[in-house]
């Protein structure tokens, strides 16, 4: 997020039993990340909007029954709340099954593998096998667009493609059609990619998608690397005048 | 310009155009009648009248709902010296018949008729409905000789918001839709509320399966949803007003379109309501059927053209709503108690129903009963009043199983609590909800496994997908039901559905997610044992898991889900 | 383990290979563990698999890694032979626990149509239905935890030899002491990962 300025934390907010100084409106999310606190996500993305649908963040807050998402939840003073435990382990370890049976993830031979944020939430969540069934689902690949190509079935419906390409690069390709189980993402009118003038080619969608259901062509299994922090980057380069070391690490 | 309607001359006019008429037909308009030919039976009697030549002494009324759905056409005669009668099932025959005998000549038709002492109707209170079977929604004269509007004009004209708002929360009413929150704190966070423009929405997105009570209150009596949005309105310091209504509901929206401007003419509302300074408008927001939008930050999402998904709250719509503005969501139910409350006070209302539940719920009764269709009762009423005595009990002499309120979202009630007294904290207790006000009833045919899986159908194909708990979750805990209703789930199927209930009830994003476990966990709960007899036993499959019995090999070889 | 550890021939656990409906890939991973072979044969015997020339499986086996899907009829036979002739049955590799790449088939519909394309429409010459010897595919190819139960998984395709090893030197020597199924979670570069 952006660097903050002013006053220095004073909220006093615990994470798992250890009391930390939040900032005022910060997120505990934003916090823990700040302390060194693990907290699984995956469509939360720095630099974009909160959207709160994964629900792998979920956190326990002393006094309230409900379990409340940490990429949303504001701090206030003399909160509490529990990041691990073995219920929010579970339901999390559940959240990623879930991900895992109504797709085809097939790490096997994903252009992602191993750059992959579910594969990587599936291992910290100790996911071993699926424990409910596979849809084997086919909702269908665009490859008409002549840089990117999308495998809808690899899709974890996090809408970061969808927010990246409306919030920062201005140019609303992509949107979410349909519902449920059956909601898929569509570019322009649920047009073939290709076919949407809109698209910058800008691939701010590619770099940020946390699985392999949106890549760069010509990239074979494991070959693609996103870059979700490009986003982070671009949000806040300017101000802290990062634009020549960036262009130095590379 | 004319300035606004004097709503005690049309009262008065009205009250002396009815005492020409010595005999005077309701004919019930509502959906169902309706889609039973009610249309064709109302041309018909005021065909008959008219032709007679009798206009003048004898009305034919479109109406609004008088309730006992399972039997109509309905059509109620009233005459100066007699008891009103109902006829039922009223078709072209019976409708000729009682035009001639009745309407014409003043003595009852040998037709079908149900006697209006029927417990179905006698143990009824009428607060929201009182105007059901009363009045033709439309025309707005109808509704002001009733009273209508006055609760509107006293506040503009003497009370202040806040003072309206300590009626509302001094007569306890609580939300209609579902939960029950307290209808006077939410006016309160709103009026309290910083912001120039400030809205409040009428919710008219009733979704349930089975449920039609606020339709019925928006086709049967438009107006009173108009004047409670409006002083929610005047009390909040909103100046727009939405009525957010399923396209499904053609009639409801059709009544709805016709009393808005009826009451814009009137100056009802608009520019000055009543004369006053108070300035409220009133639009409709048709939606598409998605049942997530009746949870009110999906619901915002459809007003603004969006896309209906909810939203995380907080922000709340009290603080953060409608375009960035303070904005209230209200069931319709809700508000058409409100104006009752104004004129009639807040302690009578106070004194219907329980401690904690005021005021009378109306029902949508269906399934397995001699009597279905709507009834308003007061809160507090025992689910045994309703079933054995308005319902009429069970067709065929079957027992009692269950009933099932609260929809989707709700769970089951079984007999050993049918004395229990519906409420919104006793139905919580029971595992089930309040919910919008659908009550299905079963009897003992029928498998709450199966009746488990309907609603899990039901919360899958509605699912938004927005969070994945519910948009996977739903998808696998229906497969897993599917699995033991139809005869091959084991039991790691059934630990892997409980399992994956909490989840689903733990993490989803809205209610729908969250409350879409409800109808396992309550069959669960009070019908475990039909569950397991569907199993297949883990016996069958042997020590290597996959025995030879025909179940177990059948069971084996459509499996999903680990066995670990 | 150690494999100075001197292992009474008479008490050697007994170990087993499958191959379902797989790439072998998985066994070759299994060759990849070299010269950790030699010590694996210091502690257990292996009695059955691709890797032996034994026709029948054998019983009382202790552990058996399983390879591949359950795709076709001799796959269902052959996961019931092992997991009623084994104390212990490891899930072993992808397509045994998540169906992988064997049922990509399943969204292709009825496997008629999709034997027909393959025997019969696409072969240049000679295209006829196999009649003997190609066992029947199943209606759908399913993970091999579907139709036996599991004691320990195995994700990974292939799991690489250091994954394989960590898990097996783990899961024979807690066997050898008589001590069941050990806690096989680890966190580490042979964490256990699908892909």
């Amino acid at each position: 997020m952006s660097p903050r300025t002013g006053p220095r934390p004073n909220v006093p907010v615990t994470i798992d039993g250890v009391e930390h100084k939040a900032f005022e409106g910060e997120t505990v999310l934003e916090l823990a990340q700040r302390v060194g606190v693990r907290i699984p996500t995956l469509c939360h993305l720095e630099g974009l909007s909160i959207y709160g649908g994964c629900r792998l963040c979920v956190v326990e807050v002393t006094g309230d029954r409900r379990l409340s998402p940490a990429c949303a939840l504001e701090v206030t003073a003399e909160l509490e709340v529990t990041t691990q435990s073995w219920t929010l382990h579970e339901h999390r370890r559940r959240i990623v099954e879930l991900l895992f049976a109504e797709g085809s993830h097939v790490c096997a031979f994903c252009v992602s593998s191993g750059s992959c944020e579910l594969q990587d939430l599936a291992t910290e969540h100790d996911v071993d096998h699926i424990h409910y069934d596979f849809a084997h689902p086919d909702a269908g690949i665009d490859a008409s667009h002549p840089k990117y190509s999308l495998d809808r079935d690899r899709c974890v419906m996090c809408t970061r493609c969808v927010r990246v390409c409306d919030e920062v690069e201005g140019a609303h390709v992509w949107d979410v059609a349909m519902r449920g189980s059956q909601g898929r993402i569509v570019a322009g009118m649920d047009q073939p990619w290709g076919e949407v003038a809109d698209c910058t080619w800008c691939g701010k969608c590619v770099l940020v998608c946390p699985t392999g259901a949106l890549s760069f062509k010509g990239r074979a299994t494991s070959e693609m690397v996103h870059d979700p922090e490009v986003v982070a980057f671009l949000s806040t380069a300017r101000e802290q005048g990062e634009w020549l070391d960036r262009k130095a690490d590379a | 310009m004319a300035g606004p309607i004097d709503l005690y001359d049309v009262a008065n006019a009205e009250r002396d155009a009815r005492a020409h008429f010595s005999r005077r037909a309701f004919v019930c308009t509502s959906t169902g009648c309706l889609s039973a030919g009610a249309s064709a039976i109302k041309q018909q009697l005021t065909d008959t009248v008219t032709d007679a030549g009798q206009e003048q002494g004898v009305q034919v009324v479109p109406t609004g709902c008088f309730g006992l759905c399972s039997r109509g056409p309905l059509v109620r005669v009233e005459t100066r010296d007699q008891q009103p009668t109902l006829y039922e099932h009223v078709d072209t025959d019976t409708a000729q018949l009682i035009a001639d005998d009745h309407l014409l000549e003043g003595r009852q038709a040998s037709a079908d008729t149900v006697s209006l002492e029927l417990p179905f109707f006698a143990r009824q209170e009428k607060v929201v409905l009182s105007n059901a079977g009363k009045i033709d929604p439309d025309r707005i004269e109808d509704y002001v000789g009733q009273g209508g509007y006055r609760a509107l004009q006293s506040a503009v004209e003497t009370m202040t918001p806040e003072g309206v708002v300590k009626t509302i929360l001094r007569s306890g009413l609580r939300g209609r839709g579902g939960a029950g929150y307290p209808t006077g704190r939410k006016w309160e966070f709103l009026s309290l509320a910083d912001g120039d423009q400030k809205y409040v929405v009428a919710n008219g997105d009733e979704g349930d399966p089975g449920a039609y009570m606020d339709r019925t209150i928006m086709e049967t009596d438009p107006h009173r949803v108009l004047e409670g949005l409006s002083l929610a309105g005047y009390a909040t310091g909103a100046s727009q007003g939405y009525i957010y209504v399923r396209a499904e509901y053609p009639l409801a929206i059709e009544r709805l379109e016709r009393a808005i401007r009826e009451a814009k003419r009137a100056k009802l509302i608009g520019r000055n309501v009543l004369g006053s300074d108070f300035r409220f408008d009133i639009e409709i927001r048709i939606g598409a059927g998605a049942f997530v939008c009746g949870e009110e930050t999906a619901l915002m999402k459809s007003i603004q053209g969006e896309r209906g998904t909810p939203t995380l709250r907080p922000p709340y719509p009290t603080e953060r709503g409608l375009w960035g503005k303070p904005t209230m969501i209200q069931n319709v139910e809700t508000l058409a108690n409100v104006p009752v409350i104004l004129e009639r006070g807040a302690e009578w209302f106070a004194s219907l129903g329980t401690s904690e539940s005021k005021g009378t719920k109306v029902f949508a009764l269906t399934g397995s009963l001699n009597n279905t269709g709507l009834i308003e009762v007061p809160m507090g009423i025992t689910l045994r009043e309703i079933v054995e005595e308005m319902g009429g009990g069970i067709p065929d002499g079957r027992a009692f199983k269950a009933a099932q309120s609260g929809g989707p979202s709700g769970g089951c009630i079984p007999a050993p609590y049918l004395d229990t007294p519906v409420d919104y904290e006793n139905l919580q207790k029971l595992g089930s909800m309040m919910g919008s006000g659908g009550l299905v009833v079963m009897d003992e045919t029928v498998s709450m496994p199966e009746v488990a899986r309907f609603y899990m159908e039901f919360c899958r194909d509605e699912s938004c997908g927005k969070c994945t708990p519910c948009r996977a979750g739903t998808v696998k805990m229906h497969a897993f039901l599917d699995r033991i209703v139809s005869g091959v789930g084991r039991r790691r199927d059934l630990q892997h559905l409980e399992s994956l209930c909490h989840t689903v009830r733990a993490t989803s994003m809205c209610g729908l997610g969250q409350s879409a476990p409800n109808p396992v966990f309550s069959t669960l709960e009070h019908f475990r044992d039909e569950y397991l007899e569907l199993l297949v036993p883990d016996e069958a499959f042997g020590p290597d898991g996959n025995g030879s019995s025909p179940d177990a090999q059948r069971a084996v070889a459509t499996s999903p889900g680990g066995v670990r | 383990m150690s494999g100075e550890t001197a292992v009474n021939e008479a008490t050697k656990l007994r170990v087993a290979t499958a191959w379902l409906g797989g790439c072998s890939g998985c066994h070759m991973s299994f060759l990849d563990l070299d010269e950790r072979l030699v010590e694996l044969a210091a502690m257990a015997d292996l009695v059955y698999g691709p890797l032996t020339d034994i026709k029948e499986f054998p019983a009382d086996v202790d552990v058996t890694l399983v390879e591949g899907a359950v795709t076709n009829e001799h796959n269902l036979h052959l996961a019931r032979e092992v997991r009623a002739n084994s104390k212990y049955v490891v899930s072993f590799g992808d397509c045994a626990v998540t169906g992988n790449v064997t049922s990509l088939r399943n969204r292709m519909g009825d496997p008629a149509d999709l034997v027909q394309r393959v025997y019969v429409e696409h072969p240049d010459i000679n295209g006829r239905m196999p009649t003997e010897v190609v066992p029947a595919l199943l209606p759908q190819s399913e993970p091999l935890h579907e139709v036996i139960p599991i004691d320990v998984y195995l994700p990974g395709c292939p799991p690489s030899a250091d994954r394989i090893w960590t898990l097996l030197a783990r899961l024979l020597e807690s066997l050898a002491a008589g001590e069941g199924i050990p806690d096989l979670t680890w966190r580490g570069p042979e964490d256990l990962r699908f892909g």
